[in-house]
């Protein structure tokens, strides 16, 4: 009965990705009817290649594409051989959800404000460290090679790889191999590179994948922390898309089919070092060295991802301070005086923006939970599990988000339904659906099936089952997934600004709108809103159980 | 927001577009702009959709005042829709006349000059001439004031309606620099010798291009061909003195000049961060009100360069597709009345230079303009004095071209 859901929840992810791919190809070469030109030209291409920096813009998308990942992971793999077990793990362990759900923009924002020359680190040091009375002037912040996009990225995607080498952990059984390999002789943190890092690779490469096509395609994070002269290719594809000039379209489907192929490179270029590392990794462990550099592994693994902490609190400290604000001359530590002022006066501009918010990431999940609730449900019913192939999952997260939704534009704007909330409603479910898969799929696979068949021998019908037993024990985790879903919705940028035609605007385009032309009051208390909403969700998700089952004890520890 | 319900949401939509249509043109036939009393009578009940930049929150509190002026006063809604570049709006009435949509306009009243006036002008998408015969236009003594008539150079010939005024006002830090430059070769000798201490608004930003254009109407000397339609000979000729120009000053700017602000308000920004020493804007009385709102220090001061800065008056221009053309007009009057100008350049609002003649007012009227002239953060009225006339329209596109081509990939 329930079999159209994983069939539409396939076609739903595949359709509207690939055939967007496909139809923005069409453009690049010339072909767009709306714009009245059916003939097909290289025209675009010739234009795109004399465009001033078009190399460097692809330098820096490479660049960060390749390093971002690199960093992430060596960090997560140097902490996770170092710190397995011990109390900062536990610690970091509670902290990972919270600091994901911390939206790319606002960290942005943050880390901006916490590192640019008159920024609150440099304030804190002023002058009695550095002697600074001004601030000094370094090019920090948008730098000309994207060092500091390259910082916020790897910031924003420690958290993510380490959610997903965590979750895939428990099935290697880390503990019984590293003991096994200590009682070799083997020191604990080489033990951990040496025996779980192999066999814990493979399980996580699509999210490390993810990784770079996001890295080398981010517009919102390069629009705040990226180079400026010229800007990374992604930023350029989408300004060259708004723009008034309706001719330069044909530029910008031709630089979205560029960056889809950059992206393309720096996975490629990721698979040759993979296939290096095996090497490398083959030839360390045949050596059968047991301790050497154990000291540098323990010391960067357990050092860090407190520094990564440090930097997003941080972060978070700096954008607090500036939403309530007063007059804050440099290098006072901290401002003269404390005002809700840009609240209050910015106010009545936030509330639509609001609404939408709301209204789209209530209406994306709410979507995806249904059918991801249907879909698992019809695996349980006909007994196939894990009928839905995984990587089918990280599809929209695997084709740079500019590529195709240029595609999906091309052909909403031919069908007239352009600039509709149900389009952006729609646009976000893509992103939403891969995560509350993920985060539910788990919960729900493991449910005791007993349960059931207890409610089947009383002489519930199955759907009674499932509303009267299967959903209250799973409430928690449902709620979780919802909350996840409407976390990934409310950070989303780009389904926003495109699919909305610029007329649908959220928190989060609207905080990215104002971070060339806004006082940095006002992009804080934006930014502020932006990162409240998913810890608001997270808190929800977390009370209502407890609430719900207060005086079920037992009801309130599944998970 | 959009209804959910959209197919119930186009059927309405529908219905209503063609009765506005219908009564659009009973009005169009109808506008009789020498019976301002009738006028203002059809106007009532319209909804004026003003297209105007929104990047300034002092502006956008003005208008929302003005907004609700209207609707008690004359039974109109004026709808601020925020427009992030003009050139958008501009485009926006070019895609409607393709689109065959003459008389059902989504623009009713525009904020305008420059590039994109001469643009709707030169292509006749705008309606006029009306500007004239608004009973408040006698207060901008045109005939005293011939920058009220000439946009960049273009005439208006009745087609758009002065606002505001802006001039091109340099301000510095007090504590950090003692004597400011004088004129733009000062400030490379300046900048040269204190390094780091100046940037300006990366173009195609609107004060970017500005004060590209300073510079070369400096470091021509005024040249009259900056003053006709641009040519690809007279370019070259006086380009190049501007590009020998920034590829000495660049290297002396903030950041060494890799970076440049995005916008107007970054500017600002950087100098109340204390990063550099001097700034400029095209709000004359910006030094004062940032200093008011605590966002630049009391130390700084405002001043016109000695030979002059470039100043231009904001217009109002209404489309020629525009639905409410008599709410429209009824709102451009309103703005140039005394009580709106004088709001407008009170610096607790919005804080601009008034488009109306203050001397020609009598003295009880000219009190509520008196707040600004004794502020010392303001530029002296002397100073705002030395004026020069904006280029002709077709040179900022150019500049900003060449601009992008040379610099933005260093």
């Amino acid at each position: 009965m329930l079999r159209w859901a994983s069939h539409s929840l396939l076609i739903l992810l595949t359709v509207p990705i690939l055939l967007g791919t496909l139809i923005a190809i069409l453009p690049a070469f010339g072909y767009f009817p709306t714009l009245g030109s059916t003939e097909f030209s290289l025209d675009a291409w010739r234009e795109l290649i004399q465009i001033p920096g078009i190399t460097r813009s692809i330098q820096i998308s490479l660049l960060s594409g390749v390093l971002t990942p690199l960093i992430a992971l060596a960090l997560v793999f140097l902490y996770l051989a170092s710190a397995s077990g011990s109390k900062l793990d536990n610690w970091i362990r509670r902290l990972v959800s919270p600091l994901l759900s911390f939206p790319h923009a606002a960290a942005a924002f943050g880390l901006a404000f916490l590192i640019a020359p008159s920024g609150l680190l440099s304030r804190l040091i002023s002058p009695g460290l550095s002697g600074w009375e001004r601030p000094p002037d370094l090019l920090i912040v948008n730098d000309t090679w994207g060092l500091t996009l390259l910082f916020g990225l790897i910031v924003k995607e420690v958290p993510f790889l380490l959610l997903m080498s965590l979750a895939a952990l428990p099935q290697l059984q880390p503990s019984k191999h590293v003991e096994l390999a200590r009682s070799l002789g083997y020191r604990p943190t080489i033990a951990w590179l040496k025996v779980i890092a192999p066999s814990l690779y493979p399980l996580i490469r699509l999210p490390v994948i993810a990784v770079i096509v996001f890295a080398s395609a981010t517009v919102d994070v390069a629009l705040i922390l990226g180079p400026t002269l010229p800007p990374t290719l992604s930023v350029r594809v989408l300004a060259w898309f708004n723009d008034a000039d309706l001719n330069l379209r044909f530029l910008a489907a031709a630089g979205a089919i560029l960056q889809l192929g950059t992206s393309l490179l720096a996975i490629t270029i990721w698979l040759c070092l993979e296939k290096l590392s095996a090497i490398l990794w083959r030839f360390w462990v045949a050596t059968g060295d047991r301790g050497t550099g154990e000291r540098l592994v323990f010391s960067l693994g357990r050092g860090a991802m407190p520094i990564v902490l440090l930097v997003v609190s941080g972060s978070l400290a700096a954008l607090l301070v500036n939403a309530f604000a007063g007059p804050w001359r440099y290098p006072s530590a901290l401002p003269a005086s404390w005002t809700l002022l840009h609240w209050t006066s910015d106010f009545q501009n936030l509330l639509t923006p609001l609404l939408n918010t709301l209204l789209i990431s209530v209406g994306s999940t709410f979507l995806a939970l249904v059918l991801v609730i249907a879909t698992l449900e019809s695996e349980r019913q006909s007994g196939k599990l894990r009928s839905t192939a995984t990587w089918l999952l990280y599809l929209p997260l695997l084709v740079p988000q500019i590529v195709f939704l240029f595609g999906l534009i091309v052909l909403t704007e031919s069908m007239q339904w352009q600039g509709t909330m149900s389009l952006v409603i729609f646009g976000h479910f893509l992103f939403v659906l891969p995560y509350v898969f993920l985060s539910l799929s788990e919960a729900y696979r493991q449910l005791d099936p007993r349960w059931s068949q207890v409610a089947s021998t009383l002489g519930a019908s199955p759907l009674k089952s499932f509303w009267r037993i299967r959903i209250p024990l799973l409430l928690a985790p449902c709620l979780t997934a919802i909350a996840i879903g409407m976390a990934i919705s409310i950070s989303l940028f780009l389904p926003t600004q495109l699919l909305g035609a610029g007329r649908i605007t959220t928190i989060t385009s609207e905080a990215v709108a104002l971070s060339s032309g806004a006082s940095r009051n006002l992009i804080a208390v934006w930014a502020v809103v932006q990162l409240s909403l998913p810890m608001l969700g997270f808190l929800a998700a977390l009370t209502v159980p407890r609430l719900i089952w207060r005086n079920r004890t037992g009801m309130r520890e599944i998970r | 927001m959009e209804a959910p319900d959209t197919h119930f949401f186009s059927i309405r939509f529908i219905l209503l577009g063609t009765l506005l249509q219908l009564t659009s043109l009973a009005t169009a036939q109808a506008l009789d702009l020498s019976d301002w009393q009738s006028l203002e009578r059809q106007a009532r009940g319209e909804t004026v959709y003003f297209n105007a930049w929104g990047g300034e929150p002092r502006t956008n509190n003005y208008l929302n005042w003005v907004s609700e002026l209207m609707l008690e006063r004359y039974d109109i809604s004026v709808q601020h829709v925020k427009v992030s570049d003009t050139a958008e709006a501009v485009s926006k009435v070019v895609a409607q006349r393709q689109a065959g949509n003459d008389d059902n306009g989504s623009i009713d009243l525009l904020w305008i000059n420059g590039e994109n006036f001469a643009a709707l002008k030169e292509n006749d998408l705008l309606y006029g001439p009306w500007a004239e015969s608004l009973p408040n236009f006698k207060l901008v003594n045109a005939d005293r004031f011939p920058e009220m008539r000439e946009d960049f150079t273009v005439p208006t010939q009745g087609f758009e309606s002065p606002w505001t005024r802006s001039q091109l006002v340099f301000y510095y830090d007090t504590q950090w620099l003692a004597e400011p430059p004088q004129d733009i070769r000062q400030i490379l000798e300046w900048s040269i010798a204190s390094p780091g201490e100046f940037t300006y608004p990366r173009p195609p930003a609107f004060l970017g291009s500005t004060f590209l254009k300073q510079a070369l109407i400096e470091l021509s000397d005024r040249d009259p061909a900056l003053y006709a339609p641009v040519t690809s000979a007279e370019f070259e000729r006086l380009g190049h003195l501007l590009w020998e120009y920034l590829d000495a000053l660049h290297p002396s700017l903030l950041r060494s000049g890799r970076y440049f602000p995005a916008s107007a308000i970054d500017l600002r920004r950087l100098m109340g961060d204390g990063e550099i020493s001097l700034a400029f804007a095209f709000n004359p009385n910006e030094a004062l009100l940032s200093v008011r709102s605590g966002e630049l220090p009391p130390s700084v001061r405002s001043y016109v360069l000695r030979n002059g800065t470039i100043s231009n008056v904001n217009f109002l221009a209404i489309p020629y597709n525009a639905k409410q053309k008599a709410g429209a007009m009824v709102t451009a009057n309103f703005l140039l009345s005394i009580e709106a100008q004088a709001r407008a350049s009170d610096p607790d609002h919005m804080g601009s230079t008034p488009a109306i003649s203050i001397s020609d007012l009598d003295s009880e009227a000219r009190r509520a303009f008196d707040t600004i002239s004794r502020d010392l953060a303001a530029p002296s009225v002397e100073d705002l004095d030395r004026k020069l006339q904006e280029p002709h329209p077709s040179w900022m596109p150019a500049l900003e071209k060449a601009w992008i081509q040379r610099y933005s990939a260093k």
